[in-house]
This record gives structure tokens, C-alpha cells and sequence, in this order.
């Protein structure tokens, strides 16, 4: 087999079908991205199964249910001295993680830019995006818990599989948006010490950190939608 | 600035989808405070969920600029979800006719302290 057979075809055709198949046949690296990028496209896709086969589970429990399922808007309302007002922490909460996935964003586009410190603040503000919906979520727990007596296996307020079903897949989600923070504190540390450009050269660490940060947002938009307003 | 590596855009596309996740998300709240019920509601509930994932899974995880190669292998998986979720939508359709035939409509919760 002549080299001239196996020239490079990935910058020739990078957006139809030929170029697909040209990418997956050609005996060469398949994904024209470096590899950590790769692997954690990967990584979200499996993540993406489990957390879609948390809320396919949700949703046949919830169908195959002859009891009432309590209403989420009443059960997550909030009072500040007056009339309850519906949802409303969760809808804090969303707004809370959706600032720091702009804010995930910028720092991606500084860290491409290389300027290091407006990157490592960034992603410091995300950060602590992240502990703030954490935390209001603890005071959700607490509040279910203790005020209104919800547990995995019963609740004062309608169908028995309410507790399960909401601790397991908020509860995994919140423990992804503290494994993020903890991620995002991490590699902030080796953005602002100069570690990347040294040893790298660039910060396509940063966009790596800000996918695995957007897809926790993601998920969040699915769970809003499903759990909390459906 | 190399296609490979380079992820490198207008600062002005961040902010609109920013605001536009925003707005989106403010109408989703908006879905349940105006109490809309029914059809409506599951619609409305739909559009903006697939909105928000869209924005973000394409701008701010920069899909919309990879590799048509990379797009099928991430999008093209969670279709067996779907597949998923349908039998599933059947099995818990057959489970509550089940529940119904068996025990009757509208017991009571059963209470489990």
C-alpha cells in the first residue's frame, strides 16, 4: 500500500458524508479533535444514558401510577413572609446554574484567547455558581425532609414513588454539579499557575472542563422540564 | 487559527445565547406560574426544553462547529433512548390498565410510614 493511498482526507471534507465516511475509513485518527475532548464527549455520551435512563425510569413509574403524584409547583413553593410563590427556589436555582454556564463560557473563549487570569476568575465565578445551586438544593432536601416529611419510600402528599424517584436523579445530578466544582477549582489552579501553557502550550483543558460544565446544565434543562414542571 | 484545536469565537455569540437561555428559561417558569394545563402546557414545556438543549449543546459545547463525524457518534446514540422511552410509555400504559382491571380506579395513596 502506497502513502499517496492514504493521504489525509480529514481537511477535505469536513462537513458531508463523504467526509464521515472517509473519517471512520482511512486508516488514521478518526476524530479530528485532540483526544482529551474526545474521551469526554464520551464520557458525557455515557453519562447521557444513565441520566436518560433515570428519567425513562421516572416516567414509567409515574405513568403506571393509579395514585395521585403530588404536584411539583405546590411541593416546591416558597413563602418570604406572604402567598407561596410556586417554584419559585427552582426557578432561582435554574437561573443560578445557567449564569454559570455563561460564565463557563467565557472563560473557554479567554482561555483560547490566553489571557490566563480573566480565564481562572472565570471559571472561579462558575465555580462558585456551582456551590451556590448546591446549596440551595441541600436546603431543598432539608426542607422536603424534615418540614414535609417526604421519604424514597412515602410522602404526605400523593403517590409513594415521589421521594425515590426525586432523591435519586436530583440527587445524582447534584453530585455531579460538586464533582464539577471541585473539577473546575482544579484545573482553574493550573490555568492561573501557568501550568498549562507550560507543559501544553494551550488551554483546550479549559474547553474540556467547560463541556463536562455545560452538559451538567443540560441535564439540569431536562430535569426542570420533566420533574419539576410536567 | 487551526480547525482542529481551536475553538475560538465572537464573544458577542456567547452573550446572546446566554440571554437567550435566559429568556427561555424565564417563559418555562412562566408555563407553570401562569398555570397552563394540558396539552399547552406539555408543548410549551417541550419547545423551550429542546431550545435550551439546543443552544447549549451547539454553541457553548461548540458542536455546531465540529466534524460531521463527531456530531453523528455524540447525537446519534441517544436516539436508542428514545426507542427506550417508547417501550417503556407502552409497558407503563400496560402496567396501570393492569393496576385498574386488578384493583380498581382511584384508590386511595397507599400509606407507608
Amino acid at each position: 500500500m502506497s502513502e499517496a493511498v492514504m493521504t489525509d482526507t480529514g481537511d477535505v471534507l469536513p462537513g458531508d458524508a463523504d467526509g464521515v465516511v472517509a473519517d471512520f475509513a482511512a486508516d488514521k485518527q478518526t476524530f479530528h479533535v485532540p483526544w482529551g475532548k474526545a474521551m469526554m464527549w464520551f464520557f458525557l455520551l455515557s453519562d447521557t444514558f444513565i441520566f436518560g435512563s433515570f428519567l425513562t425510569g421516572y416516567m414509567t413509574v409515574r405513568m403506571s401510577l393509579r395514585d395521585a403524584w403530588p404536584v411539583p409547583s405546590e411541593v416546591f413553593a416558597l413563602s418570604f413572609g406572604g402567598e407561596p410563590i410556586p417554584l419559585i427556589l427552582i426557578a432561582i436555582m435554574t437561573f443560578v446554574l445557567i449564569s454559570s454556564s455563561g460564565t463557563m463560557a467565557m472563560a473557554v473563549n479567554m482561555g483560547y484567547r490566553g489571557d490566563r487570569n480573566k480565564a481562572f476568575w472565570l471559571m472561579m465565578a462558575t465555580a462558585a455558581f456551582g456551590a451556590m445551586f448546591v446549596g440551595m438544593q441541600a436546603f431543598e432536601w432539608t426542607k422536603l425532609i424534615v418540614d414535609e416529611g417526604v421519604r424514597p419510600w412515602g410522602n404526605p402528599m400523593g403517590a409513594a414513588q415521589f421521594g425515590s424517584t426525586f432523591f435519586m436523579i436530583t440527587g445524582f445530578h447534584g453530585l455531579h454539579v460538586s464533582a464539577g466544582v471541585i473539577y473546575l477549582i482544579v484545573v482553574g489552579r493550573r490555568v492561573k499557575s501557568g501550568f498549562y501553557e507550560r507543559t501544553r502550550g494551550n488551554y483546550e483543558m479549559v474547553e474540556i472542563a467547560g463541556l463536562y460544565w455545560h452538559f451538567v446544565d443540560l441535564v439540569w434543562v431536562f430535569i426542570f422540564a420533566f420533574f419539576y414542571l410536567w | 487559527m487551526a480547525q482542529e484545536s481551536g475553538q475560538q469565537h465572537p464573544l458577542s455569540i456567547y452573550f446572546w445565547i446566554w440571554g437567550l437561555l435566559f429568556v427561555f428559561s424565564f417563559f418555562s417558569y412562566m408555563v407553570d406560574y401562569m398555570n397552563f394545563q394540558g396539552a399547552l402546557r406539555w408543548t410549551l414545556i417541550l419547545v423551550f426544553m429542546f431550545l435550551k438543549a439546543g443552544f447549549i449543546v451547539a454553541i457553548f459545547m461548540h458542536l455546531a462547529w465540529e466534524r460531521l463525524a463527531l456530531k453523528v457518534v455524540i447525537l446519534g446514540p441517544p436516539i436508542a433512548l428514545l426507542v427506550l422511552v417508547l417501550l417503556m410509555a407502552f409497558e407503563g400504559d400496560y402496567t396501570l390498565a393492569t393496576r385498574i382491571d386488578f384493583f380498581g380506579e382511584g384508590a386511595a395513596a397507599p400509606v407507608h410510614d
